[in-house]
């Protein structure tokens, strides 16, 4: 799982949804080093900038970014507010960030994240993520949603889609 | 309605039933003729198709006597639309890391310039949470 082949380009990312597994991968390649993309995800003002866009303000309620430690930050737009927690199952440094996920909205619904820092020299980091849902079900709301946002406006549009259907 | 999703993932987690996808994506079909290469009862085919039903992946029409099978494309386009904009979603989310990023790269360069004369440990120590990220 931390094997890669440093000559392939992720400089955009790619999206992995398996089929009738639980999980979601995604690999990115960054034009900065591992403790700079380490540190953007640790670092909750450096999260904050750009875990959600700028429609959203998103505010940290606990963030304690250490193995063992937890996170929650709440997201609002002019739709409402979504809050989401976790925990920090690993963190370590530059290298690897194991959380957990729950959005308060489906609380019976939790994934692991197992993300993993690659340095490519040059300035230049893969970044590897793994989300193991606790069911398909959960994995393929979390992908029908959109992500963590827009849950009410995708849900809306799946309606039209399968009425149409 | 991620009810009508999970069972869409879940018809097309099945290899048999994503044959039958990929052989009626090329035309409809009876039941008797998806039957034909798979080892298998009419029955258990029957059961296969219920579930592809189920899913709204593909229907049925009533009216015509030997009811072909109709894979409905547009339920199958939705299932590409959600990962794609998913994808799209954490692209642009990405995008923003860059841009961080790239602010990060700057201010060391500016620190780097900066602190020719002096120490660098300065500079590491303007986040407030660096208590943490030693904690780990």
């Amino acid at each position: 799982m931390t094997t890669t082949d440093t000559a392939a380009d992720y400089s955009t990312l790619k999206l992995d949804v398996p089929e009738g597994v639980q999980t979601v991968s995604i690999t990115r390649d960054f034009a900065a080093s591992p403790d700079k993309v380490f540190r953007a995800h640790i670092d909750p003002e450096l999260f904050v900038k750009w875990c959600g866009p700028d429609s959203i303000t998103n505010t940290i309620r606990e963030w304690n970014a250490t193995t063992g430690g937890n996170w929650s930050y709440v997201s609002n737009d002019d739709r409402g507010e979504y809050a989401f927690f976790g925990s920090f199952h690993e963190v370590r440094e530059n290298e690897r960030i194991v959380q957990t996920f729950t959005f308060e909205g489906f609380p019976d619904a939790v994934n692991l994240e197992i993300l993993t820092l690659t340095d490519l020299g040059d300035g230049r980091t893969r970044l590897m993520s793994t989300s193991i849902f606790d069911s398909l079900e959960s994995r393929d709301g979390m992908v029908a949603s959109g992500m963590e946002h827009g849950i009410v406006e995708g849900y809306n549009k799946l309606d039209r889609l399968l009425v149409e259907a | 309605m991620a009810d009508q999703l999970s069972k869409v993932f879940a018809a097309l987690a099945d290899p048999t039933r994503r044959d039958m996808v990929a052989r009626l994506s090329v035309a409809d079909s009876t039941v008797n003729e998806l039957a034909e290469p798979y080892d298998v009862s009419l029955q258990a085919v029957s059961k296969h198709l219920k579930v592809l039903e189920d899913s709204g992946l593909v229907s049925r029409t009533r009216d015509a006597q030997r009811r072909p099978v109709h894979l409905e494309d547009n339920v199958f386009d939705l299932m590409t639309k959600w990962i794609e904009r998913y994808k799209q979603q954490a692209e642009e989310r990405y995008q923003r890391l860059d841009a961080v990023l790239e602010a990060m790269n700057a201010d060391e360069e500016a620190n780097d310039s900066d602190s020719s004369a002096a120490s660098a440990e300065g500079s590491e120590d303007t986040s407030p949470h660096r208590k943490s990220r030693k904690g780990a």
